[in-house]
């Protein structure tokens, strides 16, 4: 789960992680009283939505008056923000932060992440500030460096002190640089962070180490324990579709293919699009109906997949453990009987109560095309496609 | 002939009174699984699918010397009942539970650091040896004993290479899904070991999928280390990146992470790579008569 950079900031401040004075302010509210209040010369005025690349797509502006905050305000509230991580569509921008700007000196990279090699949280971090971690360490690896904290003892004084001295954090800046990291590393284990990213971490008047840009994630399956990061969820931020389909407990992702999927299991939900694929057809969605599912479940999972008007055919593939074969095909009977399915269905049911499973569907009379194996079920629908636009 | 877990297996059930893990117990038990005890906090001293239930796996062990678990309990509890199996002494732990945050397993991994131990899962459907013994949720009737090792990162698709094995007279020796977790309790070089060792054992099916860089490893130690041949399917060609597909760990977050690399990263490591799902069951067939 994201949250907004004004939410970070404001965490940060509850973990003493030095930011800027900044405030955030809604369509409603006055951005210009709030850079008066804050004092200062120069504003920045940030969009706040969760993609990243804000500052390429004009979501980052500088303000050199009072007046000039509010009207740059003004114009970013209320519209759709492109940047590369958005999609041409862009993200809607509700709220902006207005920060004091900075005299930056310097800037570095931080961060946090689960590391999957090591198994381990991984202190990231690198000189060259500001830009996207993933290029500086496309250009150069020996640029990014890497500290691994076992979690027996946490993150530990020396570790940071290696790091900051390896980025050229030294001198009056290494004591504050240990400070930030070990306070970083307190909240992302504390919060059950999944990233955590200051960048960047600048160097600005009097020496001062600051976090002018933070971004974290954190871990859905550890929310129960933290009602205070939950509460920072904005569904907004999130596909209305994906929200709507996890609350039916079905795992759905939009594509852009015509071939609706519907599976069990995120393997074989991506195998069978795969074979969709080399049989020369586009997946539309991938879903993942998991395990137990009623046919109430299947009902929904068709309606949501039909909801995509690309949808030319469905494939429903389905391979029982813990599910049962003939809960599904009472589903497709449901779905294809209330829902005035257009589109060709193609069948493929296998593992528990298999034969039960093909008798209700047998015994429906509905018209459905059958399918033995994957690929021969992948076959008959890219083939059902070129029937109906014939 | 299987590898981690045989007809001696002694398994007992972590969280046996649940309504899964009921169902489950039973139903391993009705292939010939030996499932000895069950352990649910407060509800020592009951019998339950007829089997003592103790309130500790400590309990349990002492009393029935199960070294084999299973864990059952809800994703919040999972991590503390996987490190109360290992305090206990049990040499195989299998955790069902989709949904363990990363950090508990992360805690979990240097808690059995050095201790011999293995770990299947989080968010697995378990491991099975057909005919002898299944701790998990996969449908049993669908494996035959035979000679092929199985190891995926997801049940279903594990499901989909069985019953094409099976289509073509091929058995499994042992099937283990180590789970879609990036933080993830046994990675595919412990099974693949495993297997390398099982004298039952005579070719194994690698299934992988994007994100991570386990299967590469796998390959990487397997040049090295194996003399039996590997058969290697990776899921999530049509995946875009930077999507989380369905399982925790199915992630592209760089270039190697993409099914692609991966396939051509273990073709050029040996590895016999199956590009359709639907060929699986015919390349091992192929690759076991060569």
């Amino acid at each position: 789960m994201n949250i907004h950079e004004y939410q970070t900031k404001e965490l940060f401040r509850h973990y003493d992680i030095p930011v800027p004075e900044g405030r955030v302010v809604h369509a409603d509210a006055a951005a210009a009283a709030v850079a008066e209040e804050m004092n200062g010369e120069r504003w920045v005025i940030k969009a706040q939505i969760h993609a990243g690349g804000r500052g390429k797509g004009g979501g980052v502006k500088i303000a050199e008056s009072v007046e000039q905050a509010q009207e740059l305000a003004d114009e970013l509230i209320g519209m759709r923000l492109v940047t590369p991580q958005t999609g041409p569509e862009g993200r809607l921008v509700q709220r902006v932060l207005v920060e004091q700007a900075q005299e930056i000196r310097q800037e570095y990279y931080l961060g946090l992440v689960i590391d999957r090699n090591s198994q381990r949280i991984t202190l990231i971090a690198s000189a060259s500030g500001g830009m996207e971690i993933e290029e500086v360490a496309r250009r150069d690896p020996n640029a990014v460096v890497r500290e691994a904290v076992d979690p027996a003892v946490g993150l530990l004084d020396f570790q940071c002190r290696k790091v900051a001295s390896r980025i050229g954090l030294t001198g009056k800046l290494m004591p504050q640089a240990v400070k930030i990291m070990k306070r970083l590393y307190r909240c992302f284990r504390d919060k059950d962070a999944l990233l955590a990213e200051v960048n960047p971490l600048a160097v600005v008047a009097d020496d001062r180490l600051m976090a002018l840009d933070a971004k974290m994630s954190f871990d859905s399956n550890a929310l129960f324990r933290h009602p205070d990061i939950t509460d920072l969820r904005d569904f907004d931020e999130e596909d209305a579709k994906e929200v709507e389909a996890s609350g039916h407990g079905l795992n759905y992702i939009a594509l852009d293919g015509d071939v609706g999927c519907i599976v069990n299991g995120a393997g074989l939900a991506m195998a069978t699009m795969d074979v969709i694929t080399l049989c020369g057809g586009r997946p539309a969605n991938f879903l993942d109906v998991g395990g137990g599912a009623s046919p109430e479940k299947i009902a929904n999972a068709f309606r949501i997949v039909l909801e995509d008007p690309n949808v030319k055919v469905i494939l429903l593939n389905i391979f029982a453990g813990i599910n049962r074969c003939d809960w599904v095909a009472e589903g497709i009977v449901q779905a294809i009987r209330d829902q005035h399915i257009e589109v060709p269905v193609v069948v493929r049911l296998a593992g528990t109560n298999v034969e039960e499973g093909r008798r209700i569907l047998e015994g429906s009379g509905l018209d459905y095309i059958k399918a033995e194996r994957l690929d021969d079920a992948a076959q008959k629908a890219v083939a059902a496609i070129g029937e109906v636009s014939a | 002939m299987s590898a981690f877990v045989g007809k001696d297996s002694k398994v007992v059930i972590q969280g046996i009174t649940g309504q899964h893990a009921t169902f489950h117990a039973e139903e391993s038990m009705g292939m010939g699984t030996q499932v000895v005890a069950g352990v649910t906090p407060g509800k020592g001293g009951i019998e339950h699918v007829g089997v003592p239930v103790f309130d500790t796996v400590h309990e349990a062990v002492e009393a029935t010397g199960a070294d084999v678990s299973g864990v059952f309990v809800p994703p919040p509890f999972a991590a503390d009942a996987i490190m109360e199996a290992v305090d206990a002494g049990v040499k195989v732990v299998v955790t069902i539970a989709d949904g363990v945050p990363v950090q508990d397993m992360v805690r979990v991994k240097r808690y059995v650091q050095g201790r011999d131990v293995i770990i299947i899962g989080p968010n697995t459907a378990g491991i099975i040896a057909p005919g002898e013994c299944k701790v998990g949720i996969m449908p049993s009737h669908i494996y035959r004993p035979g000679p092929v090792g199985v190891v995926s990162r997801s049940g279903t698709l594990n499901y989909e290479a069985v019953e094409q094995m099976n289509e073509l007279g091929l058995g499994q020796s042992t099937s283990v899904s180590i789970g879609g977790d990036p933080v993830n309790g046994c990675d595919f070089i412990t099974i693949l070991e495993g297997y390398e060792a099982d004298p039952g054992t005579e070719a194994v099916v690698m299934i992988g999928e994007i994100g991570g860089a386990q299967e590469v490893d796998a390959a990487l130690w397997a040049r090295e280390h194996m003399s039996k041949p590997i058969v290697a399917f990776i899921a999530g060609v049509s995946a875009p990146p930077g999507r989380r597909m369905g399982h925790a760990g199915a992630i592209i977050s760089g270039e190697a992470d993409t099914a692609l690399a991966k396939m051509e990263r273990l073709e050029s490591l040996g590895v016999h790579v199956v590009r359709n799902a639907g060929d699986i069951g015919a390349t091992v067939q192929r690759v076991l008569k060569g």
